[in-house]
């Protein structure tokens, strides 16, 4: 049954402080809804006040600086995947953006709350996992640059701490001679939450791989480096026989489980598959 | 309760209503406006689409607060005196069977041809994929917005 709407509140803010503030009373920050919405449909979002950032001009639009890019929290997917520098530098990114629910889900759907929501099935984590992103995270204290491999915790469990806000996340644009592979499995192109994902670029010459980063999202409590897959393929060429030892690798960097969507089985095949589909178009 | 500001089909109208109410709610409830349909309720099967400020939205996930002097397109604002060419297509092509998808699907492809001008197949497909429809098996749909081009 759907939630009590008395047993809610949702207020408009205008800048950071103010925001600060209703953080500090124990509201929650409500973005393009996509999340929380559904959760409300479904009888199941906590009761309490919210407080609706969309407006706050420090935490929108992406921007070009000089070293890197800034993605707001408030940008959407279909800011991302539209925009020139991102297509061009970070092409798993408008990938990824393509594949989120459909054109109505990207034009709500935000890059802080598919972070803060620190679900394993999330698009972006795996993609900023392997472009070695860092996250801002700010509050009445200041603000703290992480990077991204250390924000997610645990299942839905993430560093950022009640008082604070996503920022924005930072990417460094140096992938430009890189490989940049994306694959999305599930069980229909739109509107499909993933049965697992991998992110991965690399960088090859003459066949040896000078540099890899490959991460799956979907097979463990959060979407993961697989370094121990790395390690191995780093330096070497790709012969079928590296090719098939990298797979049974992976085993040791997921752990995929059953549940609603997939079995744990058929996740790892498929992920030791789409590693394959993925180095078998490198070398 | 909040007193909003609505933009809707060229329209001002001012609401009481909770700013957590779902934009689908206060189109169908206190505006009148039912064209607008629901589906699934959490942003699956995009029935209750409408155009906010230019953009594709489920209007089942956007909460009234974010409405707010915001500018809106409902499947009624589509047609004027007459009905549009791709509602007009939709009727030669077999596009509608049940009805309960279609304001969805016309607001969708509404939106798909203002973003394209000439659309490919893959932009249709593309640009209505976040519509189910249990009737037609979409090509009709599909056939109704290419047969219309790049008008709506």
């Amino acid at each position: 049954m759907r939630g009590y709407l008395p047993d809610y509140d949702l207020s408009s803010t205008e800048n950071l402080t103010e925001a600060f503030g209703k953080l500090a009373e124990g509201e929650k920050p409500f973005a393009g809804g996509t999340d929380i919405m559904v959760l409300m449909d479904a009888g199941v979002l906590p009761a309490g006040r919210y407080f609706d950032i969309s407006k706050l001009k420090e935490l929108g639009g992406i921007k070009v600086l000089k070293d890197q890019v800034s993605l707001g929290a408030l940008a959407t997917y279909s800011d991302v995947r539209n925009h020139k520098t991102i297509q061009k530098h970070f092409p798993i990114l408008v990938e990824s953006a393509k594949e989120v629910g459909a054109i109505a889900i990207q034009n709500r759907g935000t890059v802080g709350g598919n972070i803060a929501n620190a679900s394993p099935a999330a698009d972006f984590p795996p993609c900023l996992l392997v472009y070695e992103a860092k996250i801002n995270l700010i509050s009445s204290s200041g603000l703290r640059t992480l990077d991204y491999t250390q924000f997610h915790l645990g299942y839905k469990k993430s560093e950022i701490r009640p008082d604070e806000l996503i920022q924005s996340v930072l990417l460094e644009p140096r992938f430009l001679d890189y490989h940049h592979f994306w694959r999305k499995v599930g069980s229909r192109q739109a509107q499909a939450i993933s049965k697992t994902m991998v992110a991965a670029i690399a960088k090859v010459n003459r066949r040896k791989i000078e540099d890899i980063k490959i991460a799956f999202g979907s097979v463990a409590p959060t979407a993961v480096r697989c370094r121990k897959v790395e390690s191995f393929l780093l330096g070497k060429k790709l012969t079928s026989e590296v090719i098939l030892e990298a797979k049974n690798i992976l085993t040791k960097d997921i752990q995929p489980i059953d549940d609603i969507r997939s079995t744990g089985k058929y996740r790892l095949i498929a992920s030791q598959n789409v590693l394959e589909e993925f180095l078998c178009g490198i070398g | 309760m909040k007193k909003l500001k609505l933009l809707v089909n060229s329209k001002t109208f001012t609401v009481d209503c909770h700013p957590f109410a779902r934009l689908l709610d206060v189109l169908r409830e206190e505006l009148k406006l039912t064209g607008t349909k629901e589906g699934c309720g959490e942003g699956e099967c995009g029935a209750c689409s409408v155009i906010m400020d230019g953009k594709l939205v489920n209007s089942c996930l956007v909460p009234a607060l974010q409405a707010h002097n915001k500018k809106i397109l409902t499947v009624e604002g589509l047609s004027n005196k007459s009905m549009s060419p791709l509602q007009k297509a939709f009727i030669q092509c077999g596009g509608a069977q049940c009805g309960i998808c279609t304001p969805g699907m016309l607001i969708a492809a509404h939106a798909m041809k203002t973003r394209k001008k000439n659309p490919s197949k893959e932009d249709i497909r593309e640009g209505l994929s976040g519509n189910l429809c249990r009737c037609t098996g979409y090509s009709q749909i599909i056939e109704s917005v290419q047969k219309c081009g790049g008008r709506s």
